[in-house]
């Protein structure tokens, strides 16, 4: 049952990533990285972790999906056509991605686990927030500190760029 | 069961699908969305190996991941969008300024 629902979400995650990177107008590009980052959240939901399924409907579907139609709608980008849409390198790009697959095909399929396994059973993640709650607290408190301190640095950051001056 | 195997091998498809993005495409946001596709997929594996490894710092460093990808989409589109009102481009190949 839970092998035929891992198909049906990657299936729909593949074909949707193709038809992000393939169709012309950006604001279809950006709904079917919606659809993609939706069934993302679904693969967590099957790797027990609920409340990374939650965060990642809100920060992505929510958050960085309505930065990316807000900028669509911001540069007024039509449609392209297709000689429009690659550039000279296109070609070399797309053979080099195919090297790459097929290299870390061969490491992924002949790769074996050799880590110890550590102390988070499935019956331990039944409480999945608090477990993450009491490890980003405690143990990762100092990278949490270090985060935030990106955020307002982003924060800052993008609000200074887009600024205009009037002075000038 | 799906094996760790199957969510790695689903990883790698959509990485290599968003790297194929990143190298082809003109259109500088068409790259940006690659790039989420390419932070998705190392999420899945980071996950993956969370749940198969019973450990639980896969977890805590794809929220970490997760906080660090918005920061940089929000400071992409800042600067995608003053590049856009100087040079009126949107294409990677037209911004070819610091070429040597």
């Amino acid at each position: 049952m839970e092998q035929l629902f891992f198909y049906i979400f990657s299936i729909v995650a593949i074909v949707s990533a193709i038809l992000v990177v393939s169709v012309r107008n950006p604001v279809h590009s950006a709904l079917y990285l919606i659809i993609c980052f939706l069934q993302v959240a679904a693969m967590f939901v099957l790797l027990r972790s609920p409340f990374l399924a939650a965060v990642q409907v809100f920060i992505y579907v929510g958050a960085v999906m309505v930065l990316f139609l807000f900028a669509v709608m911001v540069l007024d980008l039509g449609k392209e056509r297709l000689k429009d849409s690659m550039h000279s390198q296109s070609i070399l790009g797309g053979a080099l991605a195919i090297v790459l697959f097929f290299i870390a095909f061969y490491l992924v399929y002949n790769g074996d686990i050799v880590a110890p396994l550590g102390a988070y059973t499935e019956t331990a993640l039944m409480k999945n927030t608090e477990v993450i709650g009491a490890a980003l607290y405690t143990k990762y408190i100092y990278p949490f500190e270090v985060v935030s301190l990106i955020l307002l640095v982003a924060l800052v950051g993008a609000i200074t760029l887009v600024m205009r001056h009037k002075d000038n | 069961m799906p094996t760790i195997t199957h969510y790695l091998a689903l990883s790698l498809i959509l990485f290599t699908i968003g790297l194929a993005g990143v190298l082809i495409r003109r259109n500088i946001i068409i790259v940006l969305m690659s790039l989420e596709l390419i932070f998705n997929s190392v999420n899945i594996s980071l996950a993956a190996f969370s749940y198969f490894l019973q450990s639980i710092n896969g977890v805590v460093f794809v929220i970490f991941s997760i906080t660090v990808a918005a920061a940089e989409v929000a400071i992409g589109l800042a600067l995608l969008v003053t590049v856009y009102r100087t040079r009126r481009a949107v294409n990677v190949d037209e911004l070819n300024e610091m070429k040597g």
